[in-house]
Formats: structure tokens, sequence, C-alpha cells
């Protein structure tokens, strides 16, 4: 645990979308088990700053893992190798002296390269915009228990909405399906008195426009919910299931 | 705005058409897999071919081969169209990937598993139902399935092959017949485990019993 690191880092650079890319090697040394994993690749970038080269792109912002901004594909797993976190809250500990670390980018055709390892998750954005709202005004913060709404379902729909849209779902998935995230989306309103009048409008427009944008199909591995920094429930896209195959039978909409 | 055409067409209706299709086929190893375990009573096949008369000659029974080789082709079809999907949706693979951290060998590896039982299948019914539709050898009475069984079971290569494909069968339905119920939406803490242990219980007796036929017979145990 004290001493500090020397790593080899095998990152994908790509110049845009439209270039080739490839992994290139790069040795850091002196690595702090306490950094975290984007202050490790800070540390990279200064370098590769000092010596005139061109700073390696990622995605971060909140850096306190609740904002789904940073992403990384960390020796074959999004968000590396320990569960329920995002890179950001992922430690150097987590890694031993002298390891290899390969990282690449999510890889997902609705996913395309913006530079090196940061992609473009707009498709996430269009999919909220096609039903992940809701057309009522909720009016100001409730007085407690004032809303009928059962403890579990209150519970479910709050899991649901823990959701940052990272995108760990879809890089996990060998589909690269986004079924996990679109699932909760879909059940956190679901779930709620307020999202009853879209319901199945909703999951119509969203599955619909999960599958314009070109994402995969669910097999049911299980990928998703094993990566998901936000343990978000393979439970969710059984919901989802349901409430499509309503819209689809008994549904105006 | 969502026909049944459109639904069937989206992500969520395909694998749907997969989950019922797949179902519906277990539904079918199981009346199959009883049929011929009557080869067990031994009594020189005697029962097994009784059934398999009545199999022949009922009309219900020959009205669903025909919806057994529709649901058989739609699974099949839509698993290729659902798998180029996929792949389209990941053009560019991982370089490093560490997928047993995260999911079961053979629920990713569905498309192979189905490919292996697809080419078993070709040359299973090439043995036994090409024999008993497409010539006279069995109506006319001068061969008996039982009789077809013991032949074809007695080159030790159809006896290995039947049993890799087993194998292949009690992974497929070990992800499948659970995965059927997710997708239909069936996934409730009160039945979850009970839904996995009948897919563990199904994908274990039905490819045991099944393999046993070929072995028994090659070792002479059934007279």
């Amino acid at each position: 645990m004290s001493g500090n690191m020397n790593l080899t880092l095998k990152v994908w650079r790509q110049k845009n979308n439209n270039a080739e890319g490839k992994l290139v090697n790069y040795q850091v040394k002196d690595i702090s088990p306490d950094m975290s994993f984007l202050e490790m690749m800070d540390v990279l970038n200064e370098q590769l700053i000092v010596k005139g080269d061109e700073p390696i792109a990622f995605d971060h912002d909140c850096r306190e893992g609740i904002c789904g901004m940073c992403s990384l594909y960390i020796n074959g797993r999004p968000h590396g190798p320990k569960d329920r976190v995002t890179t950001c809250q992922l430690h150097m500990r987590s890694f031993e002296d002298g390891q290899t670390i390969t990282i690449e980018p999510w890889r997902a055709a609705p996913f395309p390269i913006v530079k090196d390892l940061a992609v473009n998750r707009s498709a996430f954005d269009r999919i909220i915009a096609s039903g992940g709202y809701v057309s009522v005004n909720t009016g100001n913060a409730q007085d407690a228990n004032s809303l009928p709404i059962g403890k579990e379902d209150a519970d479910l729909s709050f899991a649901a909405a823990a959701c940052i849209g990272c995108g760990a779902c879809v890089a996990a998935c060998k589909n690269a399906s986004a079924m996990l995230f679109v699932s909760a989306k879909v059940s956190q309103l679901a779930l709620l008195p307020q999202g009853q009048p879209e319901r199945y409008l909703r999951v119509h427009n969203m599955v619909a426009k999960m599958d314009e944008e070109g994402f995969g199909n669910c097999t049911n591995t299980g990928a998703c919910e094993a990566e998901c920094p936000k343990g978000i429930s393979l439970s969710n896209i059984a919901r989802m299931n349901r409430d499509y195959f309503v819209a689809g039978i008994a549904s105006d909409n | 705005m969502s026909n049944s055409s459109s639904m069937f067409k989206s992500s969520l209706g395909k694998k749907l058409v997969m989950g019922i299709t797949g179902l519906f086929l277990i539904s079918f190893l199981m009346v199959h897999c009883f049929l011929n375990s009557l080869i067990f009573i031994n009594d020189g096949g005697e029962t097994f071919n009784l059934g398999a008369e009545f199999m022949a000659k009922n009309w219900v029974i020959r009205a669903m081969e025909i919806v057994l080789f529709g649901g058989l082709l739609w699974h099949i079809i839509q698993a290729a169209i659902l798998t180029r999907q996929n792949k389209k949706a990941r053009p560019v693979a991982y370089a490093a990937s560490n997928p047993s951290a995260n999911s079961k060998w053979y629920s990713r590896s569905m498309g192979l598993l189905g490919t292996i039982l697809l080419i078993f299948l070709i040359i299973h019914l090439r043995h036994f139902w090409v024999v008993s539709r497409f010539t006279d050898e069995i109506t006319s009475g001068r061969e008996t399935l039982f009789n077809e069984m013991k032949e074809v079971f007695s080159q030790l290569w159809v006896v290995i092959l039947y049993c890799l494909a087993m194998v292949s069968l009690g992974y497929h339905l070990l992800h499948g017949f659970k995965s059927a119920f997710q997708t239909l939406g069936w996934n409730h803490v009160k039945y979850n485990s009970m839904i996995e242990k009948t897919g563990m219980i199904i994908s274990i007796v039905l490819p045991v019993l099944f393999a046993a036929m070929p072995i028994a017979i090659y070792m002479g145990l059934i007279k």
C-alpha cells in the first residue's frame, strides 16, 4: 500500500472520429497509491505537455462519482477493476507497482469518438428528450407523506433514478445495448403517479429512439448490471419489457 | 403509433420472439425427451414404438410439427438478425477485454451454442426424421424407429457427436430458460429463484436423459 508505483500505460490515441487510432505506450513514475485514476492521468498529461506533446483527451467533471461524465475502459472493464465506482472514484491502490494498464474509450457505434478517450454520448440525451420527462406541473416540494406513493415504489424509483448516464452499461455489453440505461429512465417515472399519464407513450418513444440510435439488443448476460457504478438493477429492463408490451397490446398510444 | 408490426420490428419485439419461441422449443424438448425415455423400459422397444406410432398418426401432432418447424426457423432467423445488429453496434472491438468479470461465458455464447445445435439438428433429422417421414421403411412395417435408433447408435462417432451436442444444449438452456422470463418481464424476488432453479433442473435433466440414450444403446444396455 505504502510505496509509490511505476506503471506502463497503453492509451488509445485518436485525433478525431475520422482518423485512425492506435494504442500508445507511456511510462508514469512515482504514482501515489492515494491518487485517483484521473489524477494519475493528469500527471501523465503534465508530462506530455512539458515534453511538448499533445495531452490525452478524456471526459471528467465533478470527480465525485455523481455526474456521469468520466468513462474509460480500463484493463477490459468499464470504470476499471472495482465494482460500483466511477473512474474518478477509482484509486491507484487498486493497481500494483509495475503493472501494465490498457485504457480505451467506450466502444459503440452510437458513441462516436471525439478525441482519444472522449466519446460523444449525445445519443443518451436524445433518448431522454424522446420521453424521459413528465409534462405535468408537479408544484412545490410536498409536505412529508402527503403524496400517496408506497415506500417500495418510492425506493425502486429512487434506485432507478440513481443512474448517472455514464454509458458503462453500453460499454460493458457485448452487444453495445443501452437497455439498462433506457430502462432506468423509464422505470424512475413509471413507478410514480406523476409518470402515469405518459407511461406507455414514453416507453414506446424511448425504445424507438434507442433503436434508431443504433444500440445493440439485450441478450440478458447481466454484464451491464455488474459493471454499473450505481448498481442499476436488471429488474428495470424487465419492467421496461412489460410496459413496452402493454404499450403494444393495450395502449392507444 | 405503436402498432403490432412496429412492435415486432423493434429490439424489444425481437427479444420477445426469441423468448416465446425458445420456451415453445423447450416444451417440445420435454415431450420428445419423455417419449424417447420409453426405451429405458427395456422391453425391446415395444412401448417406445407404440409412442412413436401415436405421434406419427395423430393429426394434432402432425399439425404441431409444422408449428414446431415454424418456431424453430423463426428462432434461428431472428437470432441471425439480432446478431448482425449487435455486431454493427460495436464496429471496433476492445483491445483488452475481461468479460468473465461481469458475465457467464455461456450467456455470451448463445450464438455459438445455437450454431452447434443447428448442425447437430441437421444430422439428427437426417438420422431419424427423414427416414420416418420420407421413406416407407417405418409405415410399411419393415423397420421400426427403435431398430433405427439401435442401428444409428451403433456408431461411436454418432454417440460422441450426440453427447457433445447435449453439452451445448445444457448450456444453451441454462441461459435461455431464465433469460426468456426476464424478456417477458417476469422478474420479481418472489419467484426469481424458482425460475432459476427450474431452468437449472431442465438444463441438466433433459440433456442427461437425451445423452443417456445413445450411450446406453451403444453399450448394449438396451435390448
